[in-house]
C-alpha cells in the first residue's frame, strides 16, 4: 500500500478545499445547485480525480478508463468543478452552468460533458450501472475499476439493494460503492425520515466487504481505495462519516443547505471560512 | 411466438458476440433460457427485479455491449419506466427491451400481467424505438434488425402462437410498414399480432365487395408516416388495429400524421380505455377486448360509411 508523505496530502487537501469553492461560487452563480452534498463529498471526489482515477481528459472514451458514476447527481457542481480542473474542459464553461447552451445541465448528462460516465440525478440508479459496468469490463478482460458514489438517502431506495444483490452474485470485485454518510437529506436528518442503521451490517449482508472511514480524512480516503483493490471475492463499500456542509459552519449538517444557493453575504462569509482552511480534517 | 424468440436469439447469439441477454426470473417462460444454455457466460438472471436489471443493462451498453432486457411488458414497462426514461432513453444507450408476455397474451394471469397502455407510454419518449412482432417469422427477421439499430428499442413479444403470415415480398426495415395485401377501397393497418385476424377481415369485407388493403406496420415509432399518408390518398377509409388501448398506441400515431392533412375518416380497433380480464385463451380474450376479425370489418364498413358522408 503506498505511504502517502504529508506534502502529498497537503495537495490533495488543498484540492479538496479549491473544489469546495468552486461550488460556491458556481451554485451563487446560478443561484440554483446543492451545496450541502458538494461540499461533503468534496475529499473522495478530490482523491478520485486527482489521484485515483485512471482518466486522460484528451481520451474521455478511452474503453479502459476507469469509471466514475455519481450516483448522487445533484452534487453536480463538485463533479463539474473536478473535471474542469482535471481538464476535460475550460473552466470558463462552469460559469455558463445551467444556461440554455452550456453543456453542463443541472444534473450531469453523459452526452453532452466531456468526461460524465453516465447521466445521473434521479436518485438510485448508480449501484446498478456500476455492476453492468464492471460486468462489462469482465466480459471484455478489461482491467478498469468502477466507482460509484451514493448519498446516504438515496440508499432509502429498494433499487439500491436490487443493485447490490447483483453485484454480490456477481462477485464484481471491480466495483465499489462509497457513501457519502451525511445523515442529512432535503427534508432533514436521515436517521429521521427513514432510519439507515445498521447501515455497515446492511451492506455486509448484501455481499459486500465494508470499509468504514472518516470522509473528510484525506489520508483514510486514499488507504481505502487503495485497500479496495486487494479484496479481489466480492465488491467493496466505503462507508465514509461525513458532514453535510462540511467546511462553511451555517451550512454544516443543515438540511435547509441541502438544495439551496447562498446569496452575495453568504457566500462571502463561506468564502472566507474556506479560505482560513477549515474543512479537510487532517489526523 | 416465444420459442421463436429463444431460439432467433440464440442462433442471432452466435454471430454477434457483442450481445448479451438479461433476464428477471422468466427465462423458462420468455423462452431467452435457450440464449442462457448456448452462451452462459452472456446471460444474467438477475432475480425479479426488473428495475434494477434495466439499469445494469445500461451499465453492460456503456461498457460497449448490446444488452437485450427481458421481462413480461406490463412489468419491465411500467415497474422499470423510470429506469427507461431516465438511464436507456435520454442517456441514449443501445439497450433492447424485450417486452414479453405483452398484450393480453397472458390469458391465463390476467390484467396484472397484461400490457394495454405501454406502446402509449414508450412511444411518448424521446429517443425510443417501438417494435412491435405479428407473429414468430416476423421475430426471426427482427432480433438482428433490432440489435443492430443505433439507439434504444423497446421490441414487444406475444406469449401467443400466431399464424404465419408471408411478408417474403419485402425485406423487413425498422421504420417500414410493408402492404401485405393491396386493396383500393379503405385500408386496414395492423400492428403486431392482429396483422392475421385483420387478413381475416380482409376475406370478410371481400364477401362484402369490399376491397381491403391490409398493411403490416410493426414499426410504431418512427411511424412510416409516407406509407399511411400514400394509403389515405389511395383509398378512401383508414382502419387501425392494435392489441392496445385506442389511446397513444396505433390510432393516435396515425391520427396524429393524418389530421389536417386530409378528410379520410380514421376508425379504431383496439381496446377501450379499460383494464381487460382474464380468458381461456388468447383468442378468446381478443374478440372479447375487440380485436374479433368481425370487429375489424365492421370498423372498415363504418370508415366507408363515413367517408360517404363526408363526400
Amino acid at each position: 500500500m503506498p505511504h502517502y508523505t504529508s506534502d502529498e496530502l497537503r495537495d490533495l487537501e488543498e484540492k479538496a478545499r479549491s473544489l469546495r469553492i468552486t461550488c460556491l461560487e458556481m451554485i451563487h452563480r446560478r443561484g440554483a445547485g446543492h451545496p450541502g452534498g458538494s461540499l461533503s463529498a468534496a475529499e473522495i471526489v478530490a482523491a478520485l480525480y486527482f489521484r485515483k482515477l485512471r482518466v486522460d481528459p484528451k481520451r474521455p472514451e478511452d474503453p479502459d478508463r476507469d469509471r466514475f458514476v455519481l450516483s448522487k447527481g445533484h452534487a453536480s457542481a463538485l463533479l463539474y468543478a473536478a473535471l474542469a480542473e482535471r481538464g476535460f474542459f475550460p473552466r470558463e464553461d462552469l460559469e455558463a452552468w445551467g444556461e440554455l447552451d452550456c453543456h453542463l445541465q443541472g444534473h450531469p448528462e453523459r452526452l453532452k460533458t466531456p468526461g460524465v460516465d453516465m447521466t445521473t440525478g434521479v436518485l438510485g440508479h448508480g449501484v446498478n450501472i456500476g455492476a453492468g459496468l464492471a460486468m462489462a469490463g469482465r466480459l471484455d478482460g478489461r482491467s478498469y475499476r468502477t466507482y460509484v458514489l451514493l448519498g446516504d438517502g438515496e440508499c432509502q431506495g429498494g433499487i439500491v439493494w436490487e443493485g447490490a444483490m447483483t453485484a454480490a452474485k456477481y462477485r464484481l470485485d471491480r466495483l465499489t460503492v462509497i457513501v457519502d454518510y451525511n445523515d442529512v437529506q432535503l427534508d432533514g436528518f436521515v436517521h429521521e425520515i427513514m432510519p439507515l442503521e445498521p447501515f455497515v451490517r446492511k451492506w455486509e449482508a448484501f455481499g459486500f466487504a465494508v470499509l468504514e472511514i472518516d470522509g473528510h480524512n484525506m489520508r483514510q480516503v486514499l488507504e481505502a481505495l487503495d485497500e479496495v483493490e486487494n479484496i479481489h471475492d466480492r465488491p467493496a463499500a466505503i462507508m465514509a462519516h461525513t458532514v453535510k456542509g462540511k467546511g462553511v459552519s451555517f451550512m454544516e449538517s443543515r438540511s435547509v443547505w441541502h438544495g439551496k444557493a447562498p446569496d452575495a453575504a453568504e457566500l462571502e462569509l463561506a468564502l472566507k471560512e474556506l479560505a482560513k482552511g477549515a474543512g479537510g480534517g487532517r489526523e | 411466438m416465444r420459442q421463436e424468440l429463444g431460439e432467433v436469439l440464440r442462433a442471432y447469439g452466435g454471430k454477434n458476440e457483442r450481445v448479451v441477454v438479461l433476464d428477471a426470473d422468466v427465462s423458462s417462460s420468455t423462452m431467452t433460457k435457450l440464449f442462457q444454455e448456448a452462451y452462459p457466460d452472456r446471460f444474467f438472471n438477475v432475480g425479479i427485479a426488473e428495475a434494477g436489471m434495466v439499469d445494469t443493462a445500461v451499465g453492460l451498453a456503456l461498457g460497449g455491449w448490446i444488452p437485450f432486457v427481458s421481462a413480461f411488458a406490463a412489468m419491465l414497462c411500467y415497474r422499470a419506466f423510470e429506469q427507461i426514461r431516465t438511464c436507456v432513453a435520454y442517456n441514449r444507450v443501445p439497450v433492447k427491451l424485450l417486452a414479453g408476455y405483452a398484450g393480453v397474451s397472458d390469458y391465463k394471469d390476467g390484467p396484472t400481467h397484461h400490457s394495454v397502455f405501454d406502446l402509449a407510454a414508450m412511444r411518448a419518449m424521446p429517443n425510443m424505438t417501438v417494435v412491435t412482432a405479428a407473429d414468430g417469422g416476423e421475430m426471426k427477421e427482427l432480433i438482428p434488425a433490432v440489435a443492430e439499430y443505433d439507439g434504444p428499442v423497446y421490441l414487444r413479444v406475444s406469449r401467443a402462437d400466431i399464424p404465419y403470415t408471408d411478408m417474403s415480398g419485402e425485406p423487413i426495415a425498422i421504420g417500414k410498414g410493408r402492404i401485405i395485401e393491396n386493396g383500393a377501397d379503405i385500408t386496414l393497418i395492423a400492428h403486431g399480432v392482429p396483422l392475421y385476424r385483420t387478413l381475416q377481415a380482409r376475406e370478410i369485407l371481400a364477401e362484402r365487395r369490399v376491397d381491403a388493403r391490409v398493411v403490416e406496420m410493426h414499426t410504431l415509432k418512427p411511424l412510416d408516416a409516407e406509407l399511411v399518408r400514400r394509403c389515405a390518398r389511395e383509398t378512401r377509409g383508414v382502419v387501425t388495429v392494435e392489441e392496445h388501448s385506442v389511446i397513444g398506441g396505433l390510432y393516435g400515431a396515425v391520427a396524429e400524421t393524418l389530421i389536417g392533412e386530409t378528410a379520410v375518416p380514421v376508425v379504431p380497433v383496439g381496446i377501450r380505455d379499460s383494464f381487460t380480464c382474464t380468458g381461456p385463451s388468447p383468442e378468446s380474450l381478443w374478440d372479447a377486448v375487440g380485436l374479433a376479425p368481425q370487429a375489424i370489418a365492421d370498423a372498415g364498413l363504418a370508415a366507408l360509411e363515413k367517408a360517404k358522408r363526408r363526400s
